[in-house]
């Protein structure tokens, strides 16, 4: 009988081998084109900056100039005034995300079950976040100009006879950065609350209305517990996000004035490709990776804890 | 009672149609500015309707004065298109892979590619530029469309819809002795269209306003992007207010018609993916 089984056995296993040739084959082909670009553009790039994270170098230079200078670049961040305030104002701009996410969400519960037009009013609260940047930025440096932008003229014609200098001012800079940002980013939290909202089974409600629940007690034990997947995810996105805003800033305000709207990636870039100063600015390439990557971790120990499923 | 609903609604609905409005100010007097002479942009209470238009001259000048716009629309438009052709095929590609062939390696090379997601891309900006510069990709379009072309995202996004596809059509047609090649050309393509065009459409927005990697890659005047071009007219000829202004909504143009072409899809892949360029 085992005897008999055997040449089968051995066609079967043969046959076998050949398709899994074949599958690896296809499959290493199908993932190549990804895989290699990754790996040239991505991967090795992330090792060789955190080799000249420890480095003194100038890329122009070449490469026999390199110096290994262990973490003396981290330890110089550390007395960098320029960086300090940077990765300052960085924190600073995370408050826009909690921001946004309220108004978001204020406005999703609204424009989901309140009223009329609803697909024009996504249309128009998402319309700030496919524009261009760079063109939305160069739009609000007109309208915030201190003396003959159309806010300030708006402002004096109601009575303001000093109104701020906004973005020319030091102390208003970050302040019209964040107020861009929320108006920038607010349409595309609106958009996955509105997913999330609709994802919430009707029935609900109604037995809460039977109950006698108004409108607030409805939001407070249903729709706001419910949506807190969603309030998580943008949270933690809209944190890493905020990590890598580069170019609104570079075009609004470039960092002015003084270091006032100054941000990790902004100094990065101008220490890497102004300064030409390679090995400090992979340093600071880390720290900005540290940042992110610490986020992530916090969410993935977090989630169990915060979010209701 | 039935009424009563339908007037709070009506309210509510002016009440944040004159939000939406506020919220659209910029955009209208961005375009109002574009067509206006020099001398009316500032005034106030502001002109919402021209006075005097200069439509046609403000934007031919734009276009075709002597700032290259239509130079720096092509490049962009050249380097938008290919790089989304490029990325839908290569995510297509890999997503098909990861989803539907069973090969050693698989999880692990997935899990770079999701471990790449997390890489800030500004920092990692220097080492590719060197490599670019070893690569001869320096101040090339070609560097440009190759790097746009490799999304984790999109690999990801499209994973997702391969893996929503029954199993059995793609197991039915391997016992018909059909390939990869086939079935994924011929079968799983077809299936996700519209996960394609949805992937197609974003990669399609993110690219065109793309700022920091075109800042960084190129570098001759005439390989320059829409987005580098308007913001050095905007910080070069910084008096001709109204000009800019044609530059910007010129810019924003091709964004707003595909948003509005395919706004089902957009909005869909948004909401579904969750994702952000």
């Amino acid at each position: 009988m085992r005897v008999q089984t055997m040449p089968y056995q051995e066609i079967s296993a043969k046959k076998v081998k050949q398709k899994k040739n074949y599958e690896n084959l296809h499959g290493y082909t199908f993932v190549a084109p990804m895989m290699i670009g990754l790996l040239i553009f991505t991967v090795i790039p992330t090792i060789i900056s955190l080799l000249l994270s420890f480095t003194e170098w100038s890329f122009i230079s070449g490469i026999d100039k390199i110096k290994f200078v262990g973490v003396k670049n981290y330890a110089m961040l550390l007395d960098d005034q320029v960086f300090l305030e940077s990765l300052m104002n960085n924190l600073k701009l995370l408050v826009v995300v909690p921001v946004q996410m309220v108004l978001a969400l204020l406005l999703a519960v609204i424009i989901d079950k309140f009223v009329y037009f609803k697909n024009v009013m996504k249309v128009i609260f998402f319309m700030p976040y496919i524009s261009s940047i760079v063109a939305v930025a160069i739009v609000f440096q007109l309208l915030f100009h201190p003396s003959y932008g159309p806010i300030n003229q708006f402002l004096r014609g109601i009575g303001i006879t000093d109104p701020p200098k906004w973005l020319a001012d030091i102390h208003y800079a970050l302040p019209s950065v964040m107020i861009i940002m929320v108006w920038v980013g607010v349409g595309f939290c609106m958009i996955i609350y509105m997913a999330a909202l609709q994802a919430i089974p009707k029935e609900l409600y109604e037995s809460a209305e039977l109950d006698g629940a108004g409108a607030v007690r409805k939001f407070k034990s249903i729709t706001f517990p419910l949506v807190s997947p969603t309030t998580f995810f943008l949270l933690v996105t809209g944190l890493i996000s905020s990590f890598k805003s580069f170019d609104i800033i570079k075009v609004l305000t470039n960092g002015g004035p003084s270091e006032s709207t100054s941000v990790v990636t902004l100094y990065l870039y101008s220490t890497a490709f102004e300064s030409l100063k390679t090995g400090y600015a992979s340093s600071m390439a880390w720290v900005l990776f540290g940042c992110v990557l610490l986020i992530t971790v916090v969410q993935i120990y977090g989630q169990k804890k915060w979010v209701n499923y | 009672m039935k009424r009563e609903i339908n007037i709070s609604k009506i309210v509510l609905t002016a009440v944040m149609l004159l939000v939406g409005l506020i919220f659209l100010l910029p955009f209208l007097w961005m375009i109002s500015a574009s067509m206006k002479r020099e001398i009316d942009v500032f005034t106030y209470p502001i002109e919402w309707i021209p006075h005097t238009w200069r439509f046609v001259e403000n934007y031919s000048e734009v276009w075709f004065g002597e700032n290259p716009f239509a130079l720096f629309y092509w490049n962009s438009v050249k380097v938008t298109v290919l790089t989304t052709l490029l990325s839908v095929l290569v995510s297509s590609m890999a997503a098909y892979a990861f989803s539907h062939i069973e090969f050693r390696g698989k999880s692990t090379m997935f899990l770079i590619v999701l471990a790449t997601f997390m890489i800030p891309s500004h920092s990692i900006l220097v080492p590719q530029f060197i490599i670019f510069k070893y690569l001869k990709l320096y101040d090339t379009h070609l560097g440009l469309i190759l790097l746009g072309s490799l999304s984790a995202l999109g690999t990801f996004m499209l994973r997702q819809f391969f893996l929503g596809l029954h199993k059995d059509y793609i197991d039915a047609a391997r016992m018909d002795g059909a390939g990869h090649f086939q079935i994924f050309l011929g079968i799983a393509l077809p299936l996700v269209r519209p996960a394609l065009a949805t992937y197609a459409i974003l990669r399609f927005i993110w690219s065109w306003n793309d700022y920091a990697h075109p800042l960084v890659f190129i570098r001759s005047e005439e390989l320059e992007t829409i987005q580098l071009g308007i913001h050095k007219f905007a910080s070069e000829s910084g008096v001709y207010f109204s000009l800019i202004m044609a530059g910007t909504v010129s810019a924003i143009i091709p964004l707003v018609l595909i948003f509005i072409l395919g706004q089902k899809h957009v909005l869909e892949g948004v909401a579904l993916g969750g994702v952000k360029g």
